[in-house]
């Protein structure tokens, strides 16, 4: 039986082949980059090649000259925006800031900052206009890391910023945007009562999401103001609301069609390039493409925050955890905005506790701006937590495994940021873990297990699905959430549960602004929960409208027809009385009793039932190189029930492969004068296939009780345990606790050599 | 300065394109021949997404010139299925779930041909190096190295 009672479900649960699937194979699925218009335009971005300077001038004037230019502009091209709250789903972020983040205005703040672009018939035009435009930089001092951006006399990057959350407001303006506590019970207090207290900082590296796709679109500004948007993102719907505002167009101006996305992990969930094509677009009079290479994306777009993360828990002797204490200081790049709220409020989630206190400050550094990045900020103090629980466990000598189990969050526990947990999947996902094979296989030496557990909210929100019956008796159903990993999917199997058809007869579409209803972007691991929800919901519209029509054509009451396997059956009194219509018949004869059958749903999805993970790991350190080798890993999740397996397996190995990645190698590295040393993936090394070993799943499956096939989102979870795991499990190897991300080998290697030192 | 015209032949055709000296290959296939399935991940040979083959040889186009094309066989992600018949790299990636955003799979499977025309009988490791020049970020690998160990095993079976 299904959570709601329905009987054994037909679809839902089964690895279907994805409806895109074939295009993605054989190349002809449409990125971003792959779109083009007759007689369109190459756009490229002028970016600061400094930290932080002041703008005196740019003049454009031997750009314009050149051959082929045909048009160039700068921020004075871009209305003045005033300050008002950006709803971006996983972050704060203002619209003042996002048009000075898409084109510096008055200073550039930081490198790889866009100050002016160009769009001309070839990309050699272009080029060369932009080596033409001459900007008159004031060079000023910068500030790359978070706790030197918050010490008195450091380079201010913003005058009109006085820290929020502090009381008395404060009289001078700093790059610490805004202060924030959350609290229960009494904390202080409790630490008197605890038999041991561990108290530690911790430090991790800023890191890019690292999508495989970089940022492209193509824009045209028609004369009679009609814009035309072909992008990849997160969601069109995003892409059209960002651009009216930033560029002061009505949205009903503005129809964007959403191409294949190639990867965003959040990072995609702003704009960058998108009005720099459309104001281009109107100043020539014709299409623009943009796309970024591969170092304007690290220079200029993500990524998430690097931060501090001081932590203090207090247990009892038997291994009651009784109070915990965390400072969090985010750097949020170069506008207010990290995701220190979300790293506050998740950071102790996966505790039942009583007394805790969270402390973040949010900061601006020299860096590009912060975007989401899969479960923004939960990685980061997420990191803190639990390798302080781990240090816990090793001075109880306790099972690390069976130190969570005892203080795991569940039903009725009440988290930290407010609300009192349903049903939830921690406990059983540490059971998971404690019965996995992994858990007992002996190790060499030099060889470490670690274990983390992890939490994410997940999200539900606004979301529309169309659901159009073919007169052939298959169905379309429209969506407006592009697909990231898979949710065309998702959607087509959830229709075709409800429809009772196979689902190959089901074609999923991902529409455009101007052919579906509204939809918040794909993000907070909300697709498959919330427009899911849409679409089960529109499904269930139209088969209200085919047994209606079966009524009338058995000229019965509605009410005394059920649908059973795609189809219309007589029920009650009239059982047995009337051969069943099928779907396929219904849809032929639908011009005959009463027209074309279409539903569409558009809703609010609230209940998104929240996530938790558990990751063990094995690993062996080299100490002679300081390299990390994972040798065996298991994450295991509960994703309240997986509509496609596979696919949900395939979250939870990606995401902790991006988390693997954190832990051991990535990182930004900056010259003295604040410029990026590595913007590419020579040097900013993401994991690859020789790194690593099978990712081994555990799916759990406690159902939401809020969906109506108790789905859970599962995609941002799974990033958020791996390196404090990865952490503990190199302090089993050697006996060496790493504070600090990432734990590449030369920082492994020292601490080795420092730990050598002093043994002697 | 004038173009070059260069002769090759692409996916079994013979083709003939105008090229500039400095275009790459992936510019030429993406912008002149409108072959898109080859994709620019970092321009840099850093990423795989644009692997194409060579006389059979697997390179990333990125790193290649177009005139560089002239007289050789070029084989792209468009060529790899037989009409409607899937190749069956391409078959086993879709049943694994070996892709979640597609961006890198014409590079993968282009790269997982190549190793497969030269190794019919990889071990896991094989394959795990011989892929390490191909970047995903969404997969963690786990699903396209069972794919691929998978159709081995098949193709073997089927010879």
């Amino acid at each position: 039986m299904a959570p709601d009672g329905t009987p054994d479900l037909k679809v839902v649960g089964t690895r279907p082949i994805r409806p895109d699937g074939v295009d993605k194979v054989t190349g002809r699925a449409q990125f971003g980059a792959d779109f083009q218009l007759p007689g369109q335009l190459v756009g490229k971005v002028l970016r600061s090649p400094h930290a932080h300077a002041r703008i005196r001038s740019i003049d454009t004037s031997k750009a314009e000259a050149i051959p082929g230019v045909k048009a160039v502009m700068t921020a004075a091209d871009m209305p003045e925006i005033t300050s008002e709250e950006a709803f971006v789903g996983e972050g704060p972020a203002d619209f003042k800031d996002m048009s000075g983040n898409t084109m510096a205005r008055d200073k550039a703040l930081y490198d790889g900052h866009a100050v002016a672009a160009v769009a001309a018939t070839s990309a050699a035009a272009a080029d060369a206009a932009l080596a033409a435009i001459e900007v008159d930089y004031e060079v000023l001092p910068h500030v790359i890391d978070v706790e030197d951006a918050m010490v008195e006399g450091a380079p201010v990057l913003h005058d009109d910023m006085f820290t929020s959350g502090v009381d008395p407001k404060p009289a001078t303006p700093s790059n610490v945007a805004k202060r924030m506590v959350f609290e229960l019970g009494d904390v202080d207090a409790a630490f008197e009562k605890a038999d041991i207290v561990i108290e530690r900082k911790y430090k991790t590296a800023p890191v890019h999401q690292g999508y495989i796709e970089p940022h492209a679109c193509v824009a045209q500004y028609a004369a009679d103001g009609q814009v035309q948007i072909y992008c990849s993102s997160q969601g069109q719907f995003m892409v059209r609301a960002y651009v009216a505002k930033l560029l002061g167009i009505d949205i009903s101006e503005i129809r964007v069609t959403p191409l294949e996305i190639g990867g965003g992990f959040g990072g995609k969930t702003l704009v960058y390039l998108e009005p720099l094509a459309v104001v281009l677009s109107r100043k020539s009079g014709r299409p623009v493409k943009m796309a970024m290479t591969r170092e304007e994306v690290f220079r200029g777009s993500g990524p998430t925050s690097g931060g501090t993360v001081w932590v203090k828990i207090g247990a009892k002797r038997d291994g009651t955890i009784v109070a915990g204490d965390a400072v969090l200081k985010f750097q949020a790049g170069a506008y207010a905005g990290s995701p220190v709220g979300p790293g506050c409020m998740t950071a102790f989630a996966v505790y039942d506790l009583q007394d805790v206190r969270i402390t973040g400050y949010d900061v601006v550094t020299n860096r590009p701006k912060v975007a989401a990045y899969r479960a923004p900020g939960a990685p980061i103090s997420n990191f803190g937590v639990e390798s302080a629980v781990d240090e816990l466990a090793r001075e109880l000598d306790m099972d690390p495994v069976e130190l969570r189990l005892k203080n795991a969050a569940k039903k009725g526990t009440k988290a930290a940021y407010g609300p009192t947990f349903g049903d939830i999947g921690c406990v059983e996902t540490l059971e998971a873990v404690k019965n996995h094979p992994n858990y007992n296989v002996p190790l060499g030496p030099n060889q470490g297990r670690g274990v983390a557990a992890g939490f994410w909210f997940n999200i539900g929100g606004e979301s529309s699905a169309t659901v159009n019956i073919n007169e052939d008796g298959t169905a379309v159903v429209a969506t407006g959430n592009p697909d990231i990993g898979g949710s065309r999917a998702s959607m087509a199997m959830m229709a075709a549960e409800v429809l009772g058809i196979d689902v190959e007869r089901v074609r999923p579409i991902v529409a455009d602004t101007s052919s579906v209803g509204y939809c918040f972007l794909t993000g907070g691991s909300r697709v498959t929960f919330a427009t899911g929800m849409a679409v089960v919901e529109a499904s269930k519209s139209a088969v209200n409208e085919l047994k209606a029509r079966a009524a009338k054509t058995w000229d019965i009451p509605v009410d005394a027809v059920e649908w059973e396997d795609g189809r219309a059956v007589p029920a009650g009194s009239n059982a047995g009385d009337f051969e069943p219509l099928s779907l396929e018949d219904l849809a032929a004869k639908s011009g005959r009793t009463g027209g074309p059958i279409a539903a569409t749903s558009s809703l609010n999805a609230q209940g998104a039932g929240p996530g938790f993970g558990t990751h063990l790991v094995d690993v062996e350190v080299d100490r002679e190189t300081g390299h990390v080798k994972v040798l065996r890993y298991l994450a295991t999740q509960d994703a309240g029930r997986a509509i496609h397996p596979s696919y949900v397996e395939g979250q939870i190995q990606g995401g902790a492969v991006q988390g693997i990645g954190w832990a051991l190698n990535e990182e930004y590295i900056y010259d003295d004068k604040g410029r990026l040393e590595n913007p590419g993936f020579l040097d900013y090394r993401i994991p690859v296939a020789s790194d690593l070993p099978m990712i081994d799943t555990v799916v759990v499956e406690v159902p939401n009780p809020r969906h109506p096939y108790g789905a859970r989102g599962v995609g941002e979870v799974p990033i958020v345990p791996p390196m404090a795991a990865m952490a503990n499990a190199i302090q089993d190897a050697i006996g060496i606790r790493m504070t600090e991300l990432p734990m590449s080998p030369p920082k492994v290697r020292k601490a080795v050599d420092e730990q050598a030192a002093a043994e002697e | 300065m004038a173009k070059h015209h260069i002769s090759t032949t692409i996916n079994g055709e013979p083709v003939e394109f105008l090229c500039n000296t400095e275009q790459t290959m992936l510019d030429v296939l993406r912008d002149e021949l409108h072959l898109t399935g080859t994709k620019e991940g970092c321009a840099t040979g850093d990423c795989g997404a644009c692997s194409i083959t060579v006389d059979g040889r697997l390179v990333c186009s990125c790193l290649m010139l177009g005139v560089e094309a002239e007289g050789h066989a070029i084989q792209t992600i468009e060529g790899m299925a037989d009409g409607d018949q899937l190749h069956p790299l391409q078959q086993k990636f879709l049943e694994y779930a070996a892709l979640q955003c597609g961006i890198c799979t014409p590079g993968f499977l282009v790269a997982s041909r190549a190793l497969l025309e030269r190794n019919p009988n990889p071990t896991e490791e094989e394959a795990r190096y011989w892929l390490a020049g191909n970047l995903c970020r969404c997969t963690g690998y786990d699903k396209i190295i069972r794919a691929v160990l998978d159709t081995a095993a098949d193709m073997r079976g089927a010879s």
